[in-house]
Parts: C-alpha cells; sequence; structure tokens
C-alpha cells in the first residue's frame, strides 16, 4: 500500500499558484515609498481581485508584476515576484508576456492610429506559432467580441469607450497569455458594458483556464465575480479574503459597498475598522 | 428624445475621462476656435493682400524694383516653359534626396522620440563608408553590403550605449546625445577614410551616366541619367518602406510604438530592438541617399550642409509625418532652386544656401505644426 502512495503523481499544490507576491516594496524616483509590502497570491485559474481607494496602490502593484514601472521611473527594491514557478522580478516586459502574463492597462491604452484590427495582431507579437495559429486566435476573439469583428477597420481612436475596453483585452488574448493583469476594466463605462466585459473575463477564465488578477474601485462589480479578494490601502493590504466573506463583511460593505446599516458615517465603526486594519497589517 | 436612443450612447459620454494625460495634451494643443486662428485661412487672407498691394506697385511702376521682383520673373517663366521645367526638374532630384534625408529624421522621431540632430551626418558617413571601403579594395557589391553592416552595428551600438541608458531622461538630454553621435562620426570617418573629398563608384555600382535630352516645351530639356535614377530609387524605397509599414508584423510594431511607447511596452514589444530596427532603417535611408547625392557631387563632410536642408523640410512637413517630409522636400527642393533661377541674379546670387530656412521660418509664422503635422485623433 505504501509504494502505491508512493508512486502516486506529485501532488498539485506546489503549482496550483501561478502568481505570488512576496512582500514587495516598491519607490518611485528613488524616494516615493509606494508599497510598503504587499504580499497575495493568485491561484491557477482564479480570479482575483485587488480593491481599494484612489491611491491605494493597486496600480503600482499590477505594474510592479508586469515591470511597467521601469518605464515610470519606479523600482520594486524588496520582496520578491514569483510567476509560473519562477522568479520575474527583474524581466523585462517582453520576456514576461512570453511567458504568459500581460497586463492590460489602466485607460486601456489601444493604439489609437492603428484600426482594431491591427491592434489585436500587435498582441501577438511575442508569438512564435506561425500566422496560421494567429489567424485563429483573431476569429475566436472576434467571435468573443462580435463588436471589434464590425468594428475591425476602424482606427482604435475612433472607437468607443467599451470597444477599446474591448479591444485592450483581446488584444492582450492574442499573446496566448496564461494569466492577465487587468487594471480598472469598469474605468468610465456604463454598467451594462462593465457587466459585459466581467462576463468575458469570467468566459475566458472558464473556458481558456486564463487566470485574472483585477485592479477595480467598483468593489461590488469585482466582488461577484472575483473568488478571492485583496483590499489596499495607502500601500498596504489591509484586508483579504474570498471573495464571498468580503461582500459580507460590515468594514468593507461600509467602505467600498456604501450599503453599511444604520449610521454610515458613525464614529465607533470608523474607529472599529481602523484598529482592525491595524491588526491585520 | 426616447429612452432608448440615449441607451446606445451613454457609454460615450463618460469617454473623455479615459485617454487620461493624451487627451489633455491635444486640447491644449488646439487653437482657440477662431476663423483667423485657422493657419490657413489666415496664410490666405494675407497671402491675398500681399498680392494685391503688389499688383497695384507694379502697376502703378512699371519699371521699379517691385516690378522686377513679382512681375518680371513670372513673365520669364511663360516665355520659356523650357527653361522653367528644365529648373523644376533639377529643384525636384534635390527635392528627392531632402526628402530622404527628411523620412530618415521622421522615422527615428516617431519612434523614438528622439530628434536626431546625426541624421544627415549619417548620409555622409554612410557614403563615406562605401567609398572609403571599396578604395581599399573591396568590390564595389560587397562593399555596399559591408557598409549595411556598418550602419547596423552604428543602430545597435547607438540603442545600447545611447538610447537605452538615457531612456527616461529628458528629450533635451537625448538630442544632445545626437550631437555627440554627430561629432563621433565625423572625427571617425575622417580618421578611417580621411577628410579629402571621394569620388562616388557610380559606375561600378552600374548606375547610369550622361544625359538624356528631350525637346518639350518649345525647347530643349535635359535630363541627367543619375537624377531620373534617384528619382526613381528614392520613389521605390519610398514605396518598400510603406508596404513594410503597412503589412509585416515589425512594421506594425513599429506604427505601434510611434503610437504610444507604454501601450507597445504592455503587449511585448521590445522597444531596445525596435530602436535597432529603426535606426538601421534610417541607416539604410541614409546610405541610399549617400550614394545619390554623392554621385551628384564629391563625398566629404562638406555634404553637411546639403544634410542640414532637412531641418526646413521638417518644419515644412511636419515633424511626425511620412507625407509631409516628402512633400515638404519637393517643395524646398524646387523652391530653392526656382529661386536661385530666377530671383537670384536680382541679388547677386547665392540664394539657394539660405531660401530654403527662409521659407522654413515664413513656415513657423504661420502653421507650426508644418503641412502634415500629427494627425490628432479626438473622438466627438
Ligand atoms: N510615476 C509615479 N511617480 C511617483 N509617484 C507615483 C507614480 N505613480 C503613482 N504614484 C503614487 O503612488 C500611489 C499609488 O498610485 P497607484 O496608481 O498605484 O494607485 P491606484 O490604487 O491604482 O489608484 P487609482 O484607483 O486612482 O488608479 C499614489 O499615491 C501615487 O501618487
Ligand atoms: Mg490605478
Amino acid at each position: 500500500m505504501s509504494t502505491a502512495t508512493l508512486e502516486q503523481p506529485a501532488p498539485v499544490t506546489a503549482t496550483d499558484t501561478i502568481l505570488s507576491l512576496n512582500n514587495i516594496e516598491v519607490i518611485y524616483d528613488h524616494v516615493v515609498l509606494v508599497l510598503k509590502g504587499v504580499s497575495l497570491t493568485v491561484p491557477r485559474k482564479g480570479i482575483v481581485a485587488i480593491l481599494g481607494a484612489n491611491g491605494a496602490g493597486k496600480t503600482t502593484t499590477l505594474k510592479a508584476i508586469s515591470n511597467l514601472l521601469k518605464a515610470e521611473r519606479g523600482e520594486v527594491t524588496k520582496g520578491s515576484i514569483v510567476f509560473d514557478g519562477e522568479r520575474v522580478d527583474r524581466m523585462s516586459p517582453n520576456e514576461l508576456v512570453r511567458r504568459g502574463c500581460i497586463q492590460v492597462m489602466e485607460g486601456r491604452h489601444c493604439f489609437g492610429h492603428l484600426s482594431i484590427e491591427e491592434n489585436l495582431l500587435t498582441g501577438a507579437f511575442t508569438r512564435r506559432d506561425g500566422n496560421a495559429a494567429i489567424k485563429r486566435d483573431l476569429e475566436k476573439i472576434y467571435e468573443l467580441f462580435p463588436r471589434l469583428k464590425q468594428r475591425r477597420n476602424s482606427q482604435a481612436g475612433y472607437t468607443s469607450g467599451g470597444e477599446q475596453q474591448m479591444c485592450a483585452v483581446g488584444r492582450a488574448m492574442m499573446s496566448k497569455p496564461k494569466m492577465i493583469l487587468l487594471d480598472e476594466p469598469s474605468m468610465g463605462l456604463a454598467p451594462q458594458i462593465v457587466e459585459e466585459i466581467f462576463e468575458i473575463v469570467r468566459r475566458l477564465n472558464a473556458e481558456d483556464g486564463v487566470s485574472f488578477l483585477v485592479a477595480e474601485q467598483n468593489t461590488n462589480m469585482a466582488l461577484r465575480y472575483a473568488t478571492y479578494g485583496y483590499i489596499m490601502e495607502t500601500g498596504r493590504v489591509v484586508m483579504d479574503g474570498e471573495a464571498q466573506m468580503l461582500r459580507e463583511n460590515e468594514d468593507v460593505k461600509e467602505f467600498y459597498l456604501g450599503v453599511a446599516e444604520g449610521n454610515k458615517k458613525s464614529f465607533r465603526e470608523v474607529k472599529s475598522y481602523k484598529r482592525r486594519k491595524r491588526w491585520l497589517s | 428624445m426616447p429612452i432608448s436612443e440615449w441607451r446606445t450612447d451613454d457609454h460615450r459620454i463618460q469617454e473623455p475621462e479615459c485617454k487620461g494625460e493624451e487627451r489633455m495634451s491635444d486640447v491644449a494643443a488646439q487653437p482657440a476656435p477662431s476663423l483667423l486662428a485657422n493657419g490657413w485661412i489666415r496664410t490666405g487672407l494675407i497671402t491675398a493682400a500681399v498680392i494685391a498691394a503688389i499688383a497695384i506697385g507694379a502697376r502703378i511702376d512699371p519699371s521699379g524694383t517691385i516690378h522686377k521682383v513679382f512681375v518680371d520673373p513670372f513673365q520669364q517663366m511663360v516665355e520659356a516653359p523650357d527653361l522653367l521645367a528644365q529648373t523644376v526638374w533639377e529643384g525636384l532630384v534635390s527635392g528627392v534626396l531632402y526628402a530622404l534625408i527628411a523620412l530618415g529624421f521622421v522615422l527615428i522621431f516617431k519612434a523614438s522620440g528622439v530628434f536626431n540632430f546625426a541624421q544627415g551626418i549619417m548620409v555622409v558617413f554612410a557614403a563615406l563608408t562605401l567609398v572609403g571601403l571599396h578604395e581599399k579594395g573591396v568590390p564595389a557589391f560587397l562593399a555596399v553590403i559591408l557598409t549595411l553592416g556598418v550602419m547596423f552595428v552604428l543602430a545597435a551600438t547607438i540603442e545600447r550605449v545611447v538610447l537605452r541608458p538615457l531612456v527616461n531622461q529628458p528629450d533635451i538630454i537625448l538630442f544632445m546625445a545626437t550631437f555627440g553621435i554627430t561629432y563621433f562620426l565625423i572625427g571617425f570617418g575622417e580618421s578611417v577614410f580621411g577628410g579629402n573629398p571621394k569620388q562616388m563608384i557610380t559606375s561600378e555600382l552600374y548606375l547610369p551616366k550622361g544625359a538624356i535630352d528631350a525637346k518639350i516645351l518649345g525647347g530643349l530639356v535635359s535630363f541627367q541619367k543619375i537624377d531620373i535614377a534617384a528619382a526613381v530609387i528614392a520613389s521605390l524605397m519610398i514605396a518598400a518602406l510603406a508596404v513594410f509599414f503597412q503589412y509585416t508584423r515589425i512594421g506594425r510594431a513599429l506604427r505601434a510604438v510611434a503610437d504610444s511607447h507604454k501601450a507597445a511596452l504592455s503587449v511585448g514589444i521590445s522597444l531596445n530592438q525596435i530602436w535597432v530596427i529603426v535606426w538601421f532603417t534610417a541607416g539604410i535611408v541614409a546610405l541610399i541617399t549617400g550614394i545619390m547625392w554623392g554621385a551628384r557631387s564629391d563625398v566629404s563632410f562638406a555634404l553637411e550642409i546639403v544634410a542640414l536642408k532637412a531641418l526646413p523640410v521638417l518644419i515644412l512637413g511636419g515633424f511626425t509625418s511620412i507625407p509631409g517630409a516628402i512633400v515638404g522636400g519637393l517643395i524646398i527642393g524646387i523652391g530653392e532652386k526656382l529661386g536661385e533661377f530666377y530671383w537670384g541674379p536680382l541679388i547677386g546670387g547665392g540664394i539657394e544656401s539660405w531660401l530654403a530656412y527662409f521659407i522654413a521660418l515664413g513656415f513657423l509664422l504661420f502653421r507650426p505644426q508644418g503641412l502634415f503635422g500629427d494627425k490628432i485623433i479626438e473622438r466627438i
């Protein structure tokens, strides 16, 4: 019996995590300390949300992972980032995209002068598997976002915000990622468009097994689709837990969902939150 | 309005937020929406006024300066159309070469955001390397290939030594760095190949010699074969570049980088690789320009003066527009030949060397973004 157990394949738990951040610190311009020790993990094929108010450090966290920080004179000065079993904290975005980790930036950043189709094709820049495969994936993206197919020849700069967000997600998908870092997909979009985009996230996650780390201010929406959430404040994770738990947590409700019971701005509740926050960090 | 009509639009209403800083600066760059603020209308009005004043002036005093400057040259043009055609053709050919120099400049400016002062010197350096290698006994076509190799090494070196370390520095520092490149290339070129003027290896490269005399417009117009070749090769190269940019993976990536460095970085386009490619492309353009130019005069660093003509061309065409570089080059080339031929004698000649800057200066006053200044996308 004991031999039988030994011959079992290695337990899956080791590869269960696709991304882990270990106590990272980020400094901008050599002086501005923005992340003060952030740790988080994303399970393989999971959807994890980072929540928090303006300036909490969500974008900085995502950029630290994708290493787009360097272009903004930011630097990871402490801690480690492991993606898919490999240290990636010194890797260029190009190498990271090759390994399957790509960011969709806040504010979409489509190439305004390129057509939608050209935008999607730039996403395949790092691929080496031939034009036929790229063509096939392009069709898949069009199937996912029929709206992009209609507008394939329009200059991206002239398309609507929702179409640009779809274009940015589609473009990222064209790199065949294992994981997408999605920064505020809801920014400036009408609720039904936001919902549409999160539905696509769910589909990509379920059908293609893409893991997502989503930074959002729209806590409500993010917690409906994510399985786990981290709440950040001034460069620290102040709370984390299953999405279900966060949705029902009184402090989260009050501060991020805006649905607290009773007197919202009561001093005591604020204090309890602060105590809790200190304890958690 | 029915609600349903609202709904289709409501995601657009919030759009302006999403473009962030880019949008803000676009707005700031827009002139106030007044009729006179529109560069074209204002230029048109001023031109009309000037022409009216001149016409009246020339009427009043048929033998005076105004007549000599503003009426007589045009009469000459009409009376001897063959001479006009000859002058325009010569202007066209030098214009094509100016356009090529400006084109290399625009490529680099768009893709790496660097105002490359060294572009003109790269033309001379490429030509000098080619001729110098041939002088040292390398067969002509091998010399071309070796020169391309040198231009590639130059591109890779500039990327590694200049661009990469300075990438997040202010633009002015990169601009200063290109001064460094300029003087390095001059010094290096002279020490390796010597400073004396050289002959371009025209016949070894099978470039045609001689002229075709055409009987048109009631006279003889002479077309140098090398000029025809220059025009044809330049057009082919521009067409090839257009195809490269439009339809290839790398070309698309180049345009993506020109559009937004940040976004290009985020999809995994390697800026370092793109910079090498773009500087190398500019190097190839420089070599071809250098061959054509060298065939019309000597190859020496005196060509630098010619290379500096790229600046007025760029002011005219806009720093970010490839069609602008081409049209600007042609306008400057033709403009200065016409100026030299018809107006030069009035002030004792020598107009050609400064007229281009003069035209550019006038242009700066009326249309600082150039003829084809970057098309700014703005959603309404
Ligand atoms: N390039 C930079 N240089 C210096 N400080 C920066 C830079 N970028 C961001 N910061 C600072 O880092 C902090 C965190 O910013 P970050 O963009 O990560 O917040 P965020 O949580 O994404 O906020 P938002 O919800 O507004 O997008 C802010 O205080 C911001 O001022
Ligand atoms: Mg952000």
